[in-house]
This record gives structure tokens, C-alpha cells and sequence, in this order.
């Protein structure tokens, strides 16, 4: 695998982009001070100081950017590590602040209710014990990540565009505990509960659901293990719904309720709360337009970005520098990744790295030869049903769905 | 289907080693599929940072506005038009069921303004 460097030169280059958080010294610093250190993300009209936290349970080093419910973003340099996304930088994101603090996994169930022949509940050692295991690579990703570079502004969480990772998720098909249950004629949609709670107890749980065609498709999956390790308590223990090429709205946390409805969902959290303009893959409206009519979001889009050059980076002119980065398709696999260096007049490819499946990341790396000066990179993500990333950004009340191609500016030197 | 692999008889099998190794102190690193379940009890941090100033909407947002969430979530917030906010805090009072009684929402909303208000 020549595509990423040993770990030597990787150290080298980590300590590099860490100058400014002091390099590798900051490992004899306590955990304190490493608290105190903070990052900035570019965000157009700001703030885009945020706090570096290594403060919360099974976590590493994030980006602070809610304390309570935890919001968490994983630091960009993480995604030029490999294609799968370490567990303790793997990104959090809650909704309401009464989250279990305590978790028994021979004790938390699964409760399958509703329009099935009969109710069954599961723990995580009943999932292990009567179904089949199954494993899958998959992207995770907030729908508003990247919501801090909508323009005009938006209110929500101001990610950067860390609220995304891949893993190997290990678990049962949802599929299997569902017929398992027996879904009755005239199911219309699964609803997914997890055991997070409101504050104010009149607030409405967060409850998401999928059709009951997608639900079955063999793809979905209950998952307990990620990247080879339990899920950390805030991803999710003991299990967590896992919906690939979905938006992570609905990989339901500690998975609690699974109802079978016969009749679709109408609640807060499948509309209005997170809703796009109905005009996939684009989710694209006017700012103040009227009349706009809105869906539940659901596929994702396709995406790429560099991982080893920041923006302002310095490179060497008229000589190969390696560049590199990460791709995912959305909803499907990854087709082509290329670069332009002229505005998008015309494009290259660059070479794809291993397939861990359709699903997953999928790593990417070229090298260019610039010329002396300022020079704007751009990169591109081809879907296998021949998606493309658009040139212009998209805008939409509730920040969701960003996947414009990203650009990177270089100064060759 | 290639997506998938059945890895249940090895994950069984290695289940079982993994169980009898435990039995003798010994923590298997390094494999995948050793994977043992345990409850987690964590703590989470909190924050204590309050909503700047002693104004009446000051007030108000520090005793409605942190009942559910951190501060931080506001300052995160860019610099919004003052009709945002008051969607924003009519959101939290409709929607989500803050106690933020009728005549505090222009007043929060007003307080949201002065310290994040797009001019």
C-alpha cells in the first residue's frame, strides 16, 4: 500500500500541521492544558475559534462545539490517517442533554412493537446469540455537516466539516429482527427511538423512520462493534441503527424502540425537523423563497476532499507533490475522483485507493506539478450512477446536504 | 451479496477463546474479533459558562436557555438577522417545549440580537 506514508513520515507530518498546538511536546502537558488549546475553523463571518477538548468519556483530542448535549467534531487532520475513522475521533453528536450515563448491555433492550405478529425485546447478547452477523463499511455523516459554510448563514450546529466518519460496522440485518417479529400487511414505515431524553419532558423524543421496504432491504443493520471496538457510550452502546448511504439522523443511537406503523410518520423529527427542498440530489432553494415544498432528507450525495494540504498550504512549484484525500459516492460507490487546476475547465483522474465497499470512504491521491504562485485546486467526486459534485454551493434553511466541490488554495513555491 | 460476510461461527469460535483467556487474566490484544461487551458509565462534562451581562434578557436566556442546552451553542451561532432569532427562540418555547414564558420570547430574542445580531 504505497498510497499513505509510514508512520514515521507521518509523525513528521502531523507534527508539522501542529506547530501551532505546540507539536508533540504537548504530550508531557496535562490534560488541562490540552483543553485550553484551541483551532480555528474558516468559517465565513465567524466566530471560528473553537476549543479542543479531550474532556469527554471515550474520546480523544475533538472540536469542542457544544458541551451540552455533546457536539463534537473530528479534527481534520484525522481523515488523512486512513480510510476508516478511529473510534475515539470518530465524530459525536446528541440532541437532547438526558443521556444515560450508565450503560448495561445484558440489561438495555431493543423493544420490537407495533404491527407485527408479536412484540419481542433483545439485548445485545440476544442480537449476537440469534441472528446471523454481518459486516459492512460505512460513512456516517451528520446532515448538517459543513453547515457553518452555508452562505447566507444558518443557525444550527457550526460544523466545519468533521460531523463525518467510516467505520466497519459489525452487527444483525434489521431485516432478520423484524421478520423475526413477523411485520404484519399493511406496514408502512419502521420508527426508530433511541434512549436519549429531554430536558423538559413534554418536548418530543427524537424518533426517525424509514419505510418499511428500506427497513427490510438486507442493508440496515443493529450494530454493537465499530472498527473492532464496542461503540463508545456517546456513539451509541450498546447498539445503534446503522442506515448505509443514509444521513446519520437516522442511525438511532442506543437503539431502544423499533415500531412497526401503519401509517407514515408525522412526527416533529420527520417533518419539519430535518427537511430538505423536494429537488434530491440539489436539496437547493433561494434564501426567503416562498412556496418551497420540503421532504425528510434521506440519500446522501457524493463528496471528496484533500486530507495532507490545508488551504494556504506550501508546495513546491514545477515538481510532483503528492496530494491526497478521501471520497465517498452518498448513496452508492465511488466512480472517479478528479482534480482540475484550471476552475473545472478541465478535470484529471487520480487513482482510487482499495474499495472497502460501496459505502465506505474510498481513499484518492495524484500528484501535480504546479506552476509559481497561488494556484486553486479543485476536486471531484463521480458516483457510480454518474453523480457529480456541483461547482456551486447549495443553500437551504437547515444547512443540510452541503457536497459542492471543495477547493483547496496552494501557494507554489 | 459480497457486502456481507457471515462471521459468525469464527466470531464464536474466537468468542469463546477470548471468554476462557479472560478466565486467566490474560487480555488478547490486537484481534478484531475478542470483543467483550461491558457496561460503560461515564461522566459527562459540563459547562459553566453563562450568557454575558446582568440585562433582563441576559437573565432570561441564562434561565431558559440553559435549562437544555450550553452557552456555547449560542456563541458558536454567526451573526443572525434579529427575525432568525426570534424564529429561533419561538423554535425552542413551540417545538421544543421551553417554559420561556410569552413575554420573555421578544425579550431573549431582543438580548440574542445585541450580542449576535447581524447588522
Amino acid at each position: 500500500m504505497t498510497l499513505y506514508p509510514t508512520d514515521d513520515d507521518r509523525r513528521t507530518r502531523r507534527q508539522f500541521l501542529q506547530t501551532a498546538a505546540t507539536g508533540l511536546g504537548l504530550l508531557a502537558l496535562s490534560r488541562q492544558a490540552l483543553a485550553a488549546q484551541t483551532i480555528e475553523l474558516p468559517l465565513p463571518g465567524g466566530p471560528d475559534t473553537r476549543r479542543l477538548t479531550t474532556a469527554f468519556p471515550g474520546k480523544g483530542q475533538m472540536i469542542l462545539q457544544r458541551t451540552r448535549p455533546p457536539l463534537l467534531e473530528t479534527p481534520w487532520s484525522v481523515y488523512d490517517k486512513g480510510v476508516f475513522t478511529p473510534v475515539d475521533e470518530f465524530y459525536v453528536r446528541w440532541h437532547w442533554a438526558d443521556i444515560p450515563t450508565t450503560m448495561d448491555p445484558h440489561t438495555h433492550k431493543v423493544r420490537i412493537s407495533g404491527h407485527v405478529d408479536k412484540t419481542l425485546e433483545f439485548t445485545v447478547f440476544d442480537l449476537m446469540k440469534n441472528f446471523k452477523h454481518v459486516e459492512l463499511a460505512a460513512v456516517n455523516q451528520c446532515s448538517g455537516n459543513s453547515r457553518g459554510y452555508f452562505q447566507p448563514r444558518v443557525p444550527g450546529g457550526e460544523w466545519s466539516n468533521g460531523a463525518m466518519g467510516n467505520a466497519r460496522w459489525v452487527g444483525v440485518r434489521l431485516k432478520d429482527v423484524l421478520d423475526a417479529a413477523g411485520v404484519k400487511p399493511g406496514a408502512v414505515q419502521v420508527q426508530f427511538e433511541g434512549s436519549e431524553r429531554p430536558v423538559v419532558p413534554t418536548a418530543p423524543n427524537l424518533k426517525k423512520s424509514l419505510s418499511v421496504d428500506h427497513a427490510r432491504d438486507g442493508e440496515v443493520m443493529i450494530a454493537w462493534e465499530m472498527n473492532g471496538q464496542a461503540l463508545p457510550l456517546l456513539n451509541g452502546f450498546p447498539f445503534r441503527l446503522v442506515v448505509p448511504g443514509w444521513y446519520a439522523t437516522y442511525w438511532t443511537k442506543m437503539l431502544q424502540h423499533i415500531r412497526v406503523l401503519d401509517h407514515e410518520d408525522t412526527n416533529f423529527w420527520m417533518h419539519p425537523a430535518y427537511t430538505i427542498p423536494d429537488n434530491w440530489p440539489q436539496a437547493n432553494m433561494t434564501p426567503g423563497e416562498k412556496d418551497v415544498k420540503f421532504v425528510p432528507i434521506n440519500r446522501m450525495v457524493p463528496r471528496s476532499f484533500v486530507t495532507n494540504l490545508a488551504n494556504g498550504a506550501k508546495v513546491g512549484a514545477g515538481r510532483p507533490e503528492l496530494v491526497r484525500g478521501i471520497a465517498f459516492g452518498g448513496d452508492t460507490g465511488v466512480k472517479s475522483v478528479d482534480i482540475s487546476l484550471d476552475g473545472g475547465k478541465t478535470w484529471t483522474p487520480t487513482q482510487l485507493g482499495r474499495d472497502y465497499g460501496k459505502y465506505s470512504f474510498r481513499q484518492w491521491s495524484t500528484h501535480v506539478k504546479l506552476p509559481k504562485g497561488e494556484q486553486t485546486l479543485l476536486v471531484r467526486c463521480t458516483n457510480s450512477d454518474g453523480l457529480q459534485q456541483p461547482m456551486t454551493p447549495n443553500w437551504n434553511p437547515g444547512g443540510f446536504m452541503r457536497n459542492v466541490v471543495e477547493s483547496t488554495q496552494l501557494i507554489a513555491v | 451479496m459480497t457486502l456481507f460476510r457471515n462471521r459468525k461461527t469464527q466470531r464464536h469460535h474466537l468468542l469463546g477463546l477470548a471468554l476462557g483467556v479472560i478466565g486467566l487474566a490474560i487480555i488478547p490484544m490486537g484481534s478484531a474479533s475478542a470483543l467483550t461487551l461491558k457496561t460503560q458509565t461515564v461522566e459527562l462534562p459540563t459547562s459553566t459558562r453563562v450568557f454575558p451581562g446582568d440585562s433582563a434578557g441576559a437573565k432570561a436566556a441564562n434561565t431558559y436557555c440553559l435549562m437544555c442546552h450550553s452557552a456555547g451553542m449560542v456563541m458558536n451561532q454567526p451573526d443572525l438577522p434579529k427575525a432568525t432569532w426570534l424564529v429561533e427562540v419561538n423554535k425552542m418555547k413551540n417545538a421544543f417545549k421551553a417554559p420561556i414564558p410569552d413575554d420573555q420570547v421578544s425579550v431573549i430574542a431582543d438580548y440574542l440580537d445585541s450580542i449576535k445580531g447581524k447588522k
